[in-house]
C-alpha cells in the first residue's frame, strides 16, 4: 500500500516535472519561430487602442478573443462582420458607435455612450484591425464571417 | 476553540458574509440586464456589475481562506498567532481595499481585464496586504515545534496564490500575451493553488469531523494535490486554444485538461470515504453537510460541466459563451463557496460557544442556496446550448439569438431567488451565533 512519504514524492516529483514543461512550453510558444501572435504589425495606434479598450472595460460586456462578459458581441473579427452587413462601412460604423453622445441600442440592449474623439475612434479601430489578423487555429471561422455561407443566405437566417 | 487568537478568524468569516451578500446583488443586476431589463444601465453599467461581480466574489473568497487559516493554523500548530493585533490591521486593511476598488469600478477606474479588474495602485496595496498576512500566518508555522501536512499544504497554497498574483501584474502591448499571462493568475489559480487551499481545509475539517487517523487523511491529501498540479498546470493550455498561440497547446492542454476532474473526483471519494470509515460522529451535522457537499458539488460543477467543454473540439464551439457561464457558476459554488461555509460551519459554534449543531433554519440553508444553483446552472446551461448552436453554427446574429435566450434568464431569476433565500438563512444563523468569547476556550473538538 502506498506510503506518505510515497504520497509526498509524487506530489513533489509531479509539480517539478510539469512545472518545468509548463515554462518550457511557454518559452517555446512565445519565441519567434513559431509566433502567430501578429506581433510585428503593433503600431502605437494599435496600442492606444488597447489602452482605451482597457479602461473602459470593454471585456466587461464584450469578448475578444473569446475572453469576457456574455452580454455583447464577440469582437474579435468585428470589422469583417461588419463589413459585410453595412456594404464595407464597417470601419466607419464602428467609429460612429463609439462617438455617439447618446447610448447605442440596435436591439434594445444598450451599450454605454462613449462619445470618443475621432483620433479614439481610429486608435480602437487600429486595435480591432490588429486583432483581426490573428492566426486563431479556427476560431476566427466561427465567430467571424463564415465563408461558406453566402451573404444572401445569411440574410434569410437573420430574418 | 483552543487559543484565543483563533478568534480573529470569525471577523473575517464576517467580513466574507458581508460581501457575499453584495456579490449577489450584482449578479441579480445582470441577470435582469440578460433577461431584457436594464433599467439600471445610466448607473450600474453592465460592465461595472460584472467587475463588481467577479471581484466581490473573489474577495469574499479570499477572506474566508486567510479566516480559516487564522482559525486552523494555531489550532494545528498548536500556538498562538504571532500577532492578533496585525492580524486586525490586516482585515481593516483587506476590506478598505475591497471596498475602495468595488466603488472605482462605479467611476470607470479600472483595468478591463476579466478577474484582475483592481487597477494597478490598488494592485500594489493587495502584495502588501498579503504579505502582512502570509508574514503572520508563516511566522507562526515556523515559531512552532508542530507542522502537519494539513498546515503545510494550507500555507503553500496560500502562498503560491500570492505569487501568482504577480504575473498579472506585467505589462504587454498585445492582447495576446496579456491573455497568456493573465491566465496564470486566473487558471492557476482555480485549477491549481486554490485546490491545494480546499484540500488543506477539507483535511482538517475531515480530521476533526470523522476522527479518522491523521496519517490516513493526510496521505490522501499528498495524492489529491499531486493530482491537482500533474493535470492543473499543463491544463492551463485549454485557454490557449484560441487566443493566438502556437498548436502545440490544442494537444497539451487538451490532455492535461482532461485529467483535471480526476483531482475533483479524488477529492470527493476521499471526503466520503473519511466519512463512512469514521468512528466519531461528531454532533456538527450542518458542517458535515457542507464540507462532503463541497466536495461532492466540485466534481459536478469543475469536474464533470469542466470537462464538458474542455476539448478543442468542443470548445471551438463553446469558448466564450453562456455554457462557461453555467461552468464557472457551479465550479465556483462547489469547490470555493462551499468549502468558505464549510470552515464556517464547523469553527462558529467553537469560537462563540453556541452550539446550533443541527437547526432546521441552518439545514434549509444548506437545501435551498445548492439546490438554486443547481437551477441556475440548467438555465445558464439550456441558453448557453442554444447560444452556441444558434450564433456558432448556425451563424445567427448575435443579438437575434440573445432575444430568444432571455426567457431562461427568467428561470434564472427564479431559481437565483431560491438560492439567495438558503444564504440569507445562512446568514441569519450566523448572526444567531452571536461573537466570539474567551469562555467558548474550553469547547474541545
Ligand atoms: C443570485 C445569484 C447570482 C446571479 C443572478 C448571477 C448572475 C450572473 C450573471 C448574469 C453573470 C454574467 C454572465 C455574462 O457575462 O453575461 C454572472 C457571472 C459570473 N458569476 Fe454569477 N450570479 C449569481 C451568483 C453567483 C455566485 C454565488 C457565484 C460564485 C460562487 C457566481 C460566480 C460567477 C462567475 C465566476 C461569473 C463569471 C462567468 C464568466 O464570465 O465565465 N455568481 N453571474
Ligand atoms: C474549482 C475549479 C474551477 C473553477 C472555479 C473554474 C472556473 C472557471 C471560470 C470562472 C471560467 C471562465 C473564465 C473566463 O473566461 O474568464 C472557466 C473557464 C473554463 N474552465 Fe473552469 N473552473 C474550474 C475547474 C475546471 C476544470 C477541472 C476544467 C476541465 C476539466 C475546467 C475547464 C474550463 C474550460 C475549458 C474553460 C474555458 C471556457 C471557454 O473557453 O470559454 N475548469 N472556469
Ligand atoms: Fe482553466
Amino acid at each position: 500500500m502506498l506510503s506518505k512519504k510515497q504520497a509526498r514524492a509524487f506530489f513533489l516529483g509531479g509539480t517539478l516535472v510539469t512545472f518545468l514543461i509548463f515554462i518550457g512550453l511557454t518559452i517555446f510558444s512565445l519565441s519567434k519561430d513559431v509566433d502567430q501572435t501578429n506581433h510585428e504589425n503593433i503600431t502605437p495606434a494599435v496600442v492606444r487602442g488597447k489602452e482605451i479598450w482597457e479602461t473602459n472595460n470593454c471585456m466587461g460586456c464584450h469578448t475578444i478573443l473569446g475572453e469576457g462578459g456574455y452580454y455583447a458581441p464577440e469582437l474579435t473579427k468585428v470589422i469583417d462582420r461588419l463589413n459585410l452587413k453595412y456594404n464595407g462601412q464597417g470601419e466607419q460604423v464602428i467609429k460612429s458607435i463609439l462617438m455617439s453622445e447618446g447610448p447605442w441600442q440596435p436591439n434594445g440592449r444598450k451599450m454605454v455612450a462613449y462619445g470618443m474623439t475621432e483620433a479614439e475612434a481610429s486608435d480602437v479601430v487600429a486595435f480591432f484591425k490588429w486583432i483581426g489578423e490573428i492566426d486563431l487555429n479556427g476560431f476566427g471561422d466561427v465567430v467571424g464571417v463564415d465563408r461558406k455561407i453566402s451573404p444572401l443566405a445569411k440574410d434569410k437566417n437573420n430574418k | 476553540m483552543k487559543y484565543k487568537s483563533q478568534k480573529v478568524a470569525y471577523w473575517f468569516f464576517a467580513l466574507s458574509m458581508l460581501l457575499f451578500g453584495l456579490q449577489i446583488v450584482y449578479g441579480f443586476i445582470m441577470g435582469f440586464a440578460h433577461a431584457g431589463y436594464d433599467g439600471l444601465h445610466e448607473i450600474i453599467p453592465f460592465n461595472t456589475a460584472k467587475a463588481v461581480h467577479l471581484n466581490l466574489l473573489v474577495v469574499w473568497l479570499l477572506s474566508g481562506f486567510m479566516g480559516a487559516a487564522y482559525y486552523i493554523i494555531p489550532e494545528e500548530s498548536q500556538r498562538e498567532l504571532v500577532s492578533v493585533k496585525l492580524a486586525y490591521v490586516q482585515l481593516i486593511s483587506l476590506a478598505l481595499v475591497g471596498v475602495a476598488a468595488i466603488i472605482g469600478f462605479h467611476f470607470n477606474i479600472w483595468e478591463g481585464r476579466k478577474f484582475l479588474e483592481i487597477p494597478r495602485g490598488l494592485d500594489y496595496l493587495v502584495v502588501v496586504n498579503v504579505l502582512l498576512f502570509l508574514g503572520i500566518i508563516l511566522l507562526t508555522l515556523f515559531k512552532s515545534k508542530r507542522r502537519t501536512t494539513t498546515s503545510l499544504v494550507l500555507s503553500m497554497g496560500l502562498l503560491f496564490a500570492a505569487l501568482l498574483y504577480l504575473p498579472g501584474m506585467l505589462p504587454f502591448d498585445s492582447q495576446v500575451t496579456d491573455s497568456f499571462f493573465r491566465w496564470w493568475v486566473v487558471h492557476l489559480w482555480v485549477e491549481g493553488v486554490w485546490e491545494l487551499i480546499m484540500g488543506g481545509i477539507l483535511s482538517f475539517l475531515l480530521i476533526k469531523l470523522t476522527g479518522v487517523d491523521r496519517e490516513v487523511i493526510e496521505k490522501w491529501l499528498y495524492v489529491i494535490v499531486g493530482l491537482t498540479f500533474l493535470s492543473g498546470v499543463l491544463g492551463t493550455g485549454h485557454h490557449y486554444y484560441y487566443i493566438g498561440v502556437n498548436k502545440i497547446w490544442l494537444v497539451v492542454g487538451g490532455i492535461f485538461s482532461a485529467l483535471e476532474p480526476l483531482a475533483f473526483l479524488a477529492m470527493a471519494l476521499f471526503a466520503v470515504n473519511m466519512y463512512r470509515k469514521g468512528e466519531k460522529k461528531h454532533p456538527n451535522k450542518l458542517a458535515l453537510y457542507w464540507t462532503l457537499g463541497a466536495a461532492i458539488v466540485s466534481f459536478v460543477g469543475a469536474g464533470l460541466l469542466g470537462f464538458a467543454h474542455t476539448l478543442p473540439q468542443t470548445n471551438l464551439y463553446t469558448h466564450g459563451t453562456l455554457v462557461t457561464a453555467m461552468h464557472g457558476h457551479l465550479a465556483f459554488w462547489g469547490a470555493y463557496a462551499m468549502i468558505v461555509l464549510a470552515i464556517i460551519s464547523y469553527s462558529l459554534p467553537n469560537m462563540t460557544g453556541r452550539k446550533l449543531y443541527d437547526s432546521t433554519i441552518g439545514r434549509m440553508a444548506f437545501w435551498f442556496s445548492n439546490i438554486g444553483m443547481i437551477g441556475m446552472t440548467v438555465a445558464f446551461g439550456v441558453a448557453g446550448v442554444a447560444q452556441v448552436y444558434l450564433e456558432r453554427i448556425m451563424k445567427i446574429d448575435f443579438m437575434e439569438v440573445q432575444k430568444l435566450t432571455e426567457v431562461h434568464f427568467m428561470v434564472l431569476i427564479v431559481c437565483a431567488t431560491l438560492f439567495t433565500t438558503g444564504v440569507i438563512l445562512y446568514m441569519i444563523d450566523f448572526y444567531k451565533h452571536g461573537t466570539p468569547t474567551d469562555e467558548a476556550l474550553e469547547i474541545h473538538n
